[in-house]
């Protein structure tokens, strides 16, 4: 296989990777399944909490991605809106690098509302951001494979791509989520979660940043 | 910012408990007549230490007339919930309000508490201005930063509008403004205290700034015009959502101690003084069916004492008051403490059955009438008062004054700071510690004492013990 090849198979390993290590981040929710079941003193209810743990991961994923791929059938501007989700990408990820704040809007939300804040908490962290240089890499290189379709088709192939790309991400989210949870909850004890916590800020908002910017070279190349 | 969480953030009441003891307190300092800068005092209680149950450390406000009462940490276990997104705070500061002034300090315990030093200073205006509160209290930190109840609303008295909670950024310290959304009936305030994962606070009832700073208004306190409401709200919603009433006789309903399990929806309510028989009592609250419910679990009844025994105050009583001042319960829900700072004992009742509690253990020091000193032979004036307990429940800590003006009025020859520690048997039973016996400056008074690493009556938790 040629490089060219090889593009898609990096792209979905990208996007199941920033799946990983979301999940695997306590940050995005992972102890409060394990408070759960310990709460009710049943696996059960870890395994409940962890559902709406990933559809507001899924729900943040798709709110950030599915503008892009209505703009991206825009054939024309396809070019501009690269860079400029790009720049998006670059720009929060140097915000992120500035304001460390955790936003306080989120500690008003109710630990019953554990979807919303899942959904919240990807959101004002960027986590979909992320993906978004991915998805357009991966609408591209569907693109060139298709060659030229209608523009009615384009969009539900992104579409399509758009619903599979923030799936694909959610699952292996979760599942890394749910394994840190489940080694916590019945073999490592409580400990574990500030054993596995770590102050991943820095190394997120360079993350985003580099991600951003590696797409942008790839764009102006 | 840590890279990792504190290592002082536990995540559990058990991991808690088997985490190293503590080696320091601190302990505020409060200059009864304002002649003097009230102050924090750090005290080694290391027992193979040189310095052992001695002040190796003194931080020295700039200001007169705060009266120091209770303090807090900036950050605790509670940060280890991702709810509250802020996992890497340090726990570094102790957050002290001036009572009187309504000023609050920040002090820095970090990179070692023996050199402990003001980081921060907030003036009273910035309080005032910001929440319409006055008279700063009771420090918890909780999901939304800092939360700190108020005695006082605004107005020269503090009785401009209800007193209540204001919150604190938990990073800069700034003032950010109420917490309350809708208060309901709530029209008093004193402490508060919350279970995180069930989502509810709640708060008590002492009385507004004219019934107490210039003392006690004995008036007031026999027409029952102290607080007796106990109220629950919606933590996130900041929603009073029940007020229960705990009948207009038990006057003072001061403080809140919710089991720390968050598995355990029960908690302990002190209540100072009964009017129509000088009982102090014990409540026990709890939650059941969505609503919550308030008994009367225990009483400690008043001991008779001679005329020539008893201050003007109580003269014509022929009696002592047991005056419930504080409570605080051991990190593993257990042991309940309840400080009788009126007949001086320091009481342990074993709280396994929360609605029946049973009287485990006592110790006698102090006392209006009874004036028992400390088995050391040292005279220990006043009561029983602020009391912490250690967070593997083996130490118990207490200091012996109330507040400025009260303790003028129940113990008129003064109240020199004094603060013991007793040891608490596995089982139940108290005994005080012959060695421990700290030594304050001349002319301080002593209130709440504060732990290194977190404490029984700081930290709250995100996930139950089993």
């Amino acid at each position: 296989m040629s490089a060219a090849d090889w593009t898609p198979i990096w792209l979905w390993l990208a996007v199941i990777a920033s799946g990983l290590y979301h999940g695997i981040n306590p940050g995005m929710g992972w102890p409060l399944a394990v408070s759960a079941g310990l709460m009710e003193r049943s696996p059960r209810a870890l395994v409940s909490a962890l559902w709406p743990l990933t559809a507001g991961h899924l729900l943040a994923m798709l709110v950030v991605i599915l503008p892009f791929a209505l703009l991206v059938a825009i054939v024309e501007w396809q070019r501009t809106i690269q860079i400029g989700a790009s720049l998006l990408v670059i720009g929060f990820g140097l915000y992120r690098l500035v304001n460390r704040r955790h936003p306080r809007v989120l500690a008003r939300i109710s630990p019953a509302q554990l979807g919303l804040w899942s959904f919240a908490v990807a959101l004002a962290h960027g986590a979909g951001l992320m993906l978004v240089p991915i998805y357009l890499g991966l609408c591209r290189e569907a693109e060139l494979d298709s060659g030229h379709v209608a523009a009615g088709a384009l969009i539900n192939t992104n579409l399509g791509m758009a619903v599979l790309v923030a799936a694909v991400h959610a699952a292996a989210m979760i599942a890394a989520g749910g394994c840190c949870a489940w080694l916590a909850y019945r073999y490592l004890g409580l400990k574990f979660i500030s054993q596995s916590w770590f102050n991943l800020d820095t190394i997120w908002a360079v993350s985003l940043t580099l991600v951003g910017a590696i797409a942008l070279v790839l764009n102006l190349s | 910012m840590n890279i990792r969480p504190d290592p002082t953030f536990y995540a559990s009441p058990k991991l808690a408990m088997e985490a190293p003891p503590e080696s320091f307190a601190y302990t505020v300092l409060l200059s009864p007549d304002a002649s003097k800068p009230d102050a924090l005092a750090v005290i080694d209680v290391r027992p193979d230490s040189q310095t052992y149950s001695q002040i190796v450390h003194t931080v020295t406000m700039p200001n007169k007339g705060d009266e120091f009462h209770h303090f807090g940490w900036n950050a605790c276990s509670s940060a280890l919930s991702p709810l509250s997104g802020h996992a890497f705070l340090e726990r570094r500061y102790l957050i002290i309000p001036g009572m009187r002034s309504s000023r609050i300090y920040i002090v820095d315990t970090k990179p070692d508490p023996t050199k402990a030093a003001i980081h921060k200073i907030i003036e009273p205006e910035e309080i005032f201005r910001k929440t319409g509160y006055s008279r700063p209290h009771t420090v918890h930190c909780g999901p939304e930063g800092i939360y700190v109840s108020t005695l006082g609303g605004g107005g020269k008295d503090g009785t401009d509008g209800p007193p209540g909670v204001f919150i604190m950024d938990c990073e800069t310290f700034e003032v950010l403004g109420r917490w309350e959304l809708d208060r309901g009936p709530q029209t008093l305030h004193y402490d508060f205290w919350w279970n995180l994962p069930r989502d509810y606070m709640v708060t008590s009832e002492w009385a507004l700034p004219p019934q107490f700073e210039n003392g006690i208004v004995p008036e007031d306190l026999l027409s029952n015009k102290y607080g007796h409401r106990i109220h629950f709200w919606d933590l996130r919603a900041r929603r009073n959502v029940q007020t229960i009433d705990l009948g207009a006789n038990h006057q003072m309903a001061l403080e809140v101690r919710p089991a720390h399990d968050p598995v355990r929806e029960y908690g302990f309510l002190g209540v100072v003084v009964d009017t129509t028989n000088l009982e102090g009592s014990i409540w026990t609250w709890w939650r059941e069916g969505g609503k919550f419910h308030i008994e009367k679990t225990a009483t400690i009844p008043p001991e008779p004492a001679a005329k020539e025994q008893l201050p003007p105050l109580l003269q014509g009583f022929g009696a002592v008051p047991p005056l419930v001042s504080d409570i605080d319960l051991s990190m593993d829900d257990r042991f309940l403490y309840v400080a009788c700072w009126g007949t001086g004992e320091m009481r342990q009742y074993n709280v396994h059955e929360p609605r029946r509690p049973k009287l485990a253990g006592s110790v006698r020091i102090g006392g209006i009438a009874r004036r028992t000193p400390h088995p050391n032979g040292k005279a220990f004036a006043g009561g029983p008062q602020m009391v912490e307990i250690s967070r593997d429940g083996k130490r118990v800590y207490w200091t012996n004054s109330l507040y400025s003006t009260w303790d003028n009025q129940f113990y008129p020859d003064g109240v020199p700071g004094a603060m013991v520690m007793a040891d608490a048997k596995p089982d139940g039973g108290l005994e005080l510690a012959r060695d421990y016996w700290v030594n304050f400056p001349d002319g301080y008074r002593a209130h709440q004492v504060r732990l290194d690493g977190g404490d029984c009556s700081t930290d709250s938790f995100c996930y139950p013990s089993v």
